[in-house]
């Protein structure tokens, strides 16, 4: 496991807490604009950047990402961006991934896209649509490049394939909450603490939960059996209602806040 | 077989192609569908079933008929052609719906998605809905549900929902991603009736077994017509189902050359063509690894052509494998060369093709040419062009 990702998962437990962490594709709204609201994301209480890789297909990923995916590619953001979003988010003191799909990384070169991660300081990377049966080279580049490999597990993962996945990840285990796509929901379905219990059968890892957390009150439920609490969509949809100007940062940085609220003493 | 080639086959690879690129989530749903369709094929009831639905209901076998006015342009040529298009719904594509409903029911699944490009499997998959009594959403691109309305009214009338996707290029690889992000949502109940050989393992295995019927029945019924096999076999390629169900059984025929016919669009060297193999490279995209139509980050270029049906930027892993083995090739017909071939088989044979399949009529005229009169080329007319009327008078200036 990367030193930083370790450090910030002991320091949550130690605090008797879960740890929050934030997702922004690179170039978005623009570049500029996309620095600006990691370092508020940050400055709110957000513990670990995930910096998402644009991407044409996301087919993970539901309307509010999508949209943001296609506003970050038709402003030209690829590799680029997203390393240098990453660095950015690095120094600001934030353990830092990149997500992306499959198809840029095997395009850029699995080896040089290793190097790059490690050149911008990163800590790993989370693929959610590679499959550990594809995975034999990207395991040996990732270790060979001291990065984290997170995949994605879901409820539909049977008992016998989750050990599969859960040990080849470093890091921690992403655990999708329910059966969809990205985006806020209502309520986080009740199908994330039993995966979560079932992860912990196997796996010593910590288990973040994202897909659909997006408010103090779930954020909390959520750390209340995880050990880390992903939330994307909602600080997407801030931006996309409010602009990244003065009002929009401002409003990034309180669900920050909350968020960081919701996730402290709940152990 | 070794370990690890029985290995390779279990996960779907076709040399360094297919396999499997999705979210964890649809594993399950993957490795269920993968075993229902093994037991299918060894199941004699099953086998029994899916052939007497094809002989009372799809129409099958279908006829050859030899085309003699149209191989006067084709070299003198003989020109047989397999009538897919002769089939209940119009196409090739009811081979593969009525087989994978079946697995459905087998799997006690009570609703299909679809994808659909020209309309030819989503008016396919509604047609099995409605024979099953399944439930049945088609997502449709925006773009192809306005070049294609009758195939829009065709699904509605037969029962299903037809969802039309806005997002991206609105064309069939944006409805294919939102199939897949339905499914992962309702994968418990449902099953995605993927209508190509391509997507992940198992799809382009039990697609291109659906479909092999088509290569069966032609080889044996031109030894039968003309006492040898044909010197070449010419399908269109999109996604690659009508082709490989043609090419498959002739495979080991090493003497009969497979001939891909992709669509070439405005023409390759404008960028605005859907030639995935002859103008794509290698990359991920839909769950496989296969050529692929995309930019220097991985991401996907929009493909062009005039028919709906090959408008797609990716194609069957199973069909990269063959053109890199040199098994079969690939050529591109650009949409000028395939609306002459359409003209044409309208105007000496009185049969009105689909635009998908003018394509492989393009490459006729060509192949025949360069084979000359004593070749013997085998053609899948894989659908009809009905749904293409619209499109073809706005392209030859008719007044409606």
């Amino acid at each position: 496991m990367s030193n930083s990702l370790a450090q910030l998962f002991a320091k949550c437990k130690s605090e008797n807490r879960a740890a929050l962490i934030g997702y922004l594709p690179a170039g978005f709204p623009t570049q500029r604009s996309a620095k600006k609201i990691v370092k508020e994301m940050i400055a709110g209480g957000v513990d670990a950047i995930e910096i998402g890789y644009p991407y044409s297909d996301p087919v993970m990923d539901g309307p509010v990402i999508q949209a943001a995916s296609e506003q970050a590619l038709s402003n030209g953001a690829g590799a680029a961006e997203v390393f240098e979003l990453l660095a950015s988010s690095v120094q600001l003191g934030a353990p830092s991934l990149v997500m992306s799909y499959w198809s840029p990384i095997e395009k850029y070169g699995i080896e040089k896209f290793a190097k790059a991660m490690n050149d911008a300081g990163g800590s790993g990377v989370i693929t959610p649509d590679l499959t550990i049966e594809e995975s034999a080279a990207w395991k040996s580049v990732c270790a060979n490049n001291k990065l984290d490999r997170v995949y994605v597990v879901a409820p539909s993962s049977s008992d016998s394939r989750l050990p599969l996945v859960t040990e080849q990840c470093s890091g921690f285990i992403y655990a999708a909450s329910l059966m969809g796509v990205t985006g806020t929901r209502d309520s986080v379905s009740g199908n994330a603490s039993g995966l979560v219990a079932r992860i912990r059968k196997n796996s010593a890892l910590p288990v973040a939960v994202g897909l659909g957390v997006s408010t103090k009150e779930q954020a909390r439920e959520v750390a209340a059996y995880a050990d880390g609490v992903i939330v994307g969509s909602a600080f997407i949809k801030i931006i996309q209602k409010h602009g990244a100007g003065r009002k929009g940062l401002k409003k990034v940085k309180e669900l920050a806040r909350e968020l960081s609220e919701g996730v402290r003493n709940v152990k | 077989m070794t370990l690890q080639e029985n290995q390779s086959t279990l996960l779907g690879h076709f040399g360094p192609y297919g396999g499997r690129f999705v979210p964890e989530a649809l594993i399950a749903a993957l490795d269920e569908l993968a075993a229902a369709h093994e037991s299918a094929l060894q199941d004699p009831k099953f086998q029994e079933e899916l052939t007497q639905l094809h002989k009372t209901y799809t129409g099958r076998p279908s006829i050859i008929t030899e085309a003699k006015r149209f191989a006067e342009y084709a070299g003198g040529a003989r020109i047989l052609l397999k009538r897919e298009d002769l089939n209940h719904t119009g196409s090739h594509k009811i081979n593969n719906v009525l087989g994978q409903a079946l697995l459905t029911k087998r799997m006690g699944k009570k609703r299909i998605i679809a994808e659909t490009g020209a309309g030819q499997h989503g008016v396919a998959s509604a047609t099995a809905a409605a024979l099953f009594g399944l439930e049945c959403v088609v997502y449709m691109g925006e773009a192809d549900t306005k070049r294609q309305a009758l195939n829009v009214a065709r699904m509605k009338l037969l029962g299903a929902e037809v969802v039309p996707v806005t997002q991206g290029s609105k064309t069939l690889k944006d409805a294919i991603n939102e199939a897949m992000r339905d499914w992962v949502t309702n994968v418990a109940d449902t099953h995605y009736l993927l209508g190509t050989v391509a997507g992940p393992h198992p799809f382009p295995t039990i697609v291109r077994d659906f479909q092999r019927i088509i290569g069966v029945e032609a080889r044996a019924q031109v030894l039968e017509l003309t006492g040898k096999l044909p010197d070449a076999v010419l399908a269109c390629v999109g996604g690659g189902s009508n082709a490989i169900g043609i090419f498959h059984p002739f495979i080991d025929d090493k003497a009969v050359r497979l001939i891909g016919l992709e669509a070439g669009g405005s023409g390759i060297e404008t960028g605005k063509h859907a030639a995935t193999i002859s103008g794509g490279t290698p990359g991920v995209l839909h769950g496989t690894r296969s050529y692929v139509l995309q930019d220097k980050d991985g991401q996907t270029v929009e493909s062009h052509s005039i028919s709906a049906g090959l408008d797609y930027p990716g194609v069957g892993p199973e069909h990269a494998y063959l053109n890199d083995i040199g098994r079969a090739e690939y050529r591109a017909v650009n949409d000028d060369k395939a609306m002459y071939a359409f003209s044409l088989l309208c105007k000496t044979e009185g049969i009105i093709p689909a635009i998908e399949t003018a394509h492989a009529l393009a490459g006729a005229l060509e192949v025949g040419n360069e084979l000359g009169k004593d070749a013997t080329i085998l053609i899948n007319l894989s659908g009809r062009g009905d749904k293409d009327v619209q499109t073809a008078a706005e392209y030859f200036g008719l007044a409606l």
